[in-house]
């Protein structure tokens, strides 16, 4: 524990709820409204929190430990510090890159292109900066909280506005929180961003299991599906009886199965990779067939879009499906780390090479690489590939990333162009049937909140606004 | 040791203007081609394109040092969570391997194995081919080209060449004598690595066929396993002038074929098992290589452990058996932790992961182009020999599916994917039984 991050944590009631960016200490809040709360969890974590002393062994950051086992609940204060050793240590190892030769084709179809890597390695171990981040991330309260066994790291920004609606947002691989650091001020401070106070959100942001700053499970079972669980625990924890919840990638896929897991809590969600695909245009795709007849122009270019992802854009999916212990590589390897992350889907690989090309335009190169850095220096790469083998097992053998799952609760969708695939509004009726909110937008791809911020937020508000009256928001008051 | 490099047999023989040009340059062996990890002494000049070069290997030292010290500076990743290979390379496993290779292995030794046989370079349709050349001492040997696979090398081979060039010092008979050819495939080890698409596996065979015509071999039969097998099966197809025959020990051509394949034997179930094993969770590897051999290829370049990883992980047999090399300290046959440690140091100093792995890549842009055509039928008898360990045991009857009458057949007790590296005696010994019937005094007169 860094000595500015030493938990002196404010305990708020609910009439206090300030949330001021930029500042330090004062602003971590532990969790709100502790007179409005009923469960005992909740209650020991508060307690606990006086206790704060020792440091947990989190590889890369430190954590205020509640100490004692009975205090497992408790809600710690967290503060990013990396030692410089490490960071000189990332420089040291990405000037040494020992390089293969050229890819012997002229496009990104043998993977990531060497001229790409070759800049991304110069501008990572010279100009780039990760005190920069690590700065914005100090700059939110951040937390630990052990859930289910297993420390989960997230972020937690209240909104200064009344009737602030509670939203859990979950991001994806190759992510982590850094793809939604952005969306952080627009949907907690709707007023600074062309916004209304009514479309206030209180934002969490948890690091998946075995991602960034939470921990690493040392046992089998952390699917999608006990990640949900663990999400509504949180939310609980937290003091947040009705809330909504938000994803896009695995986060899509969290948030579309905690959907179907009845809790009372969730009112809706949103996605931006919605589990929508029929199921006989799903096996279409994956076996590479022609275009099926009778599709309207929506459905035939989402169809192209699938055909293409299934049969040239899933090795990366399967490798981590079958065998993710084995790309030792990506934890002892910068460069290698950093390609292999670079390499998800067509789209984004093309706009991030064009970022180091100069010509940013959704991500920047220094997006891209505080969320290449955040998983190198947590030692990450092959705990976060996990989640694929675990729903390949929670699926006996199937990935399960775009099928329909069986929602009934209200769904809004937000169907981005350069998306795996583009979400039709047809296929977003049948997959959904309480689709509350569709938005097809002309631009935006796979990581909406990052590369589109505004565009997100905006539509997160658009889609939850139904949602928000007096009878929903009373209840978490 | 340059006298021992003996270029090609039969000078007086040979037609081929190519070879008589490329023995004439010998005399002139002088400078060096910059190969990352070897010497390769060059004869050839721009008027020389076919030039036959002798090459030893002789890797910097630093090279040797640089290994070192980055794998003594491995960053580890968190134990995997399972008790078996499900999630892939056991980190005790890799961590043993590490241990090992950074400090009681000894390149040298591999480096001097090698530079025993008597090895060339020559370039073919552009790609500079690397290949061991060794020659029987027995009048009547048979040429054989014999072709290893990913994720090996030359290294596989290695056990062979006394087997097989020496049978009577390795209870044969002179009548069991090969000439052996042992290239390296195009980006695999010494060979240098195609700048350009199309080297899929009839490039290759043609480059094989182009290989033993200028070694002056007009009548020869070919082998290969894995990559090996593709590429053999490629050369039966083409059927070039002078191959007798070829022997496989993968039976790669059911993949696309299963519902055609009998399912009647308890053996050919099994068979079924294991292929729809292979299917669903044995071709991760296949796929990421198949599709980005550029992105996994960064890690493999730039981390030595990446890299071992990478290339024990191929099927469960041989991962298992590799394993105990390190864990157990009991190896299986002969895949000892030097021979497994000499193959990955081969490709570290090579330099080759990548390059390596875009063979999938171009099988698959192959594949993708012929879609689900059938191949052209195969023009000369095929042996087959079935090592238990094999991805897939291949009975008689799926032999005969893909290799209508076929000529040899066998189903031997030991082995697996890499029989040849795993059982080289074995292995031989099929060999010699698989193309006995090919000799005959009229064919191998003829390259005499």
């Amino acid at each position: 524990m860094s000595a500015s991050g030493k938990p002196q944590t404010t305990l708020q009631n609910e009439n206090s709820k300030t949330n001021i960016p930029m500042k330090t200490k004062e602003q971590f809040e532990i969790t709100p409204r502790v007179g409005a709360r009923r469960n005992l969890i909740t209650r020991t974590a508060v307690a606990s929190i006086v206790l704060a002393a020792a440091t947990t062994s989190v590889v890369a950051g430190d954590s205020a430990t509640a100490g004692s086992r009975e205090d497992r609940a408790a809600i710690r204060p967290f503060h990013v510090k990396i030692p410089d050793a490490e960071l000189a240590e990332l420089r040291r190892r990405i000037k040494a890159t020992k390089w293969p030769e050229r890819e012997t084709v002229a496009d990104a179809s043998q993977g990531v292109q060497l001229a790409t890597m070759e800049k991304v390695a110069r501008y990572w171990s010279t100009d780039y900066d990760w005190r920069k981040v690590e700065a914005k991330l100090n700059a939110v309260p951040n937390f630990i909280t052990e859930i289910d066994g297993l420390d989960i790291h997230f972020i937690h920004v209240r909104s200064k506005h009344k009737n602030a609606l509670p939203l859990i947002v979950t991001h994806g691989w190759p992510g982590s929180i850094i793809e939604q650091l952005k969306i952080i001020a627009p949907l907690t401070n709707p007023t600074a961003h062309g916004a209304s106070a009514a479309d206030a959100f209180d934002v969490v942001i948890p690091s998946m299991p075995g991602y960034g700053f939470s921990g690493k499970p040392s046992a089998i079972g952390w699917d999608p599906a006990r990640i949900a669980r663990a999400w509504v625990v949180l939310m609980k924890r937290l003091g947040y009886t009705r809330f909504v919840a938000q994803g896009g990638d695995w986060g899509a896929i969290v948030v579309d199965v905690m959907a179907t897991q009845g809790h009372p809590e969730l009112i809706a969600i949103h996605s931006n990779m919605p589990g929508a695909i029929p199921p006989e245009i799903d096996q279409a795709a994956a076996s590479g067939a022609p275009t099926p007849a009778g599709l309207s122009a929506d459905e035939v270019r989402a169809y192209e879009q699938l055909k293409f992802v299934y049969t040239k854009g899933v090795g990366y999916a399967y490798q981590m499906g079958l065998r993710p212990q084995t790309l030792y590589g990506i934890t002892d390897s910068p460069v290698g780390l950093a390609a292999y992350l670079l390499d998800h889907d067509a789209r984004s690989y093309e706009m991030i090479a064009r970022a180091f090309d100069g010509q940013p335009g959704g991500l920047t190169r220094d997006d891209v690489l505080d969320n290449i850095t955040l998983t190198w220096l947590t030692g990450t790469g092959i705990s976060s590939a996990r989640l694929y083998w675990e729903r390949v097992r929670e699926l006996s053998g199937q990935f399960g990333f775009f099928n329909i799952k069986g929602v009934s609760i209200p769904v809004a969708v937000s169907a981005f162009p350069d998306e795996l695939y583009q979400t039709p509004r047809s296929w977003a009726e049948r997959a959904y049937p309480k689709l509350i909110y569709y938005k097809k937008h002309d631009k935006g791809g796979h990581f909406a909140a990052w590369e589109q911020p505004e565009l997100l937020s905006e539509d997160v508000r658009a889609g939850f606004r139904a949602l928000r009256n007096a009878k929903t928001t009373a209840s978490n008051r | 040791m340059k006298t021992q490099i003996k270029l090609a047999p039969k000078v007086a023989s040979r037609r081929s203007l190519n070879i008589r040009i490329a023995i004439a340059s010998l005399a002139l062996v002088a400078g060096a081609i910059p190969a990352l990890a070897g010497d390769k002494s060059t004869v050839a000049t721009k008027d020389d394109p076919s030039a036959i070069r002798p090459f030893r290997v002789n890797v910097p030292k630093s090279a040797l040092t640089d290994l070192r010290r980055r794998l003594a500076a491995t960053r580890w990743p968190s134990k995997e969570l399972v008790d078996d290979r499900s999630q892939g390379v056991q980190l005790m496993t890799l961590k043993e391997l590490v241990r090992y290779w950074s400090t009681d292995y000894d390149w040298r030794k591999a480096e001097a194995r090698l530079n025993a046989l008597p090895q060339f370079v020559t370039k073919i349709d552009g790609v500079d081919i690397h290949f061991i050349h060794v020659k029987s001492r027995h009048p009547n040997a048979m040429p054989l080209i014999m072709t290893h696979g990913w994720p090996g090398s030359v290294i596989e081979l290695l056990e062979t060449v006394g087997p097989l060039t020496d049978p009577t010092a390795y209870g044969g008979t002179p009548a069991d004598a090969f000439d052996l050819v042992l290239p390296s495939l195009p980006g695999y080890g010494f060979s240098s690595e195609p700048t350009e698409v199309g080297w899929e596996n009839g490039r290759i065979a043609h480059a094989w066929a182009e290989l033993m015509k200028r070694l002056g071999y007009t009548r020869y039969v070919a082998q290969g396993g894995d990559v090996g097998a593709a590429v053999t099966d490629a050369m039966g197809r083409q059927g070039p002038e002078g191959l007798l025959g070829i022997h496989l020990n993968l039976l790669a051509g059911v993949i696309g074929i299963a519902d055609q394949l009998p399912k009647n034997t308890e053996q050919e179930r099994a068979a079924h098992k294991a292929l729809a094993t292979f299917k669903t969770s044995g071709f991760g590897y296949f796929l990421e290589q198949s599709t980005r051999p550029q992105t996994i290829g960064y890690s493999l370049l730039d981390s030595p452990a990446g890299l071992a990883a990478w290339l024990l992980d191929h099927d469960t047999d041989s991962y298992y058996k590799f394993s105990r090399a390190f864990v157990d300290g009991k190896p299986v046959g002969n895949l000892t932790r030097e021979n497994i440690v000499d193959n990955i140091t081969l490709y570290w100093l090579t330099g080759t992961g990548a390059s390596a792995a875009r063979w999938y890549w171009e099988f698959g842009q192959f594949l993708a182009r012929t879609g689900g055509q059938a191949p052209p039928p195969v023009k000369v008898p095929v042996a087959f020999t079935t090592f238990p360990g094999e991805i897939w045991a291949a009975p008689r009857s799926w032999v005969e599916a893909v290799y209508p009458g076929v000529a040899y057949f066998n189903q031997v007790d030991r082995g697996g994917h890499f029989a040849a590296w795993e059982e080289p005696a074995l292995f031989a010994s099929e060999l010699r039984a698989a193309f006995k019937s090919l000799r005959g005094d009229k064919e191998t007169a003829l390259n005499r």
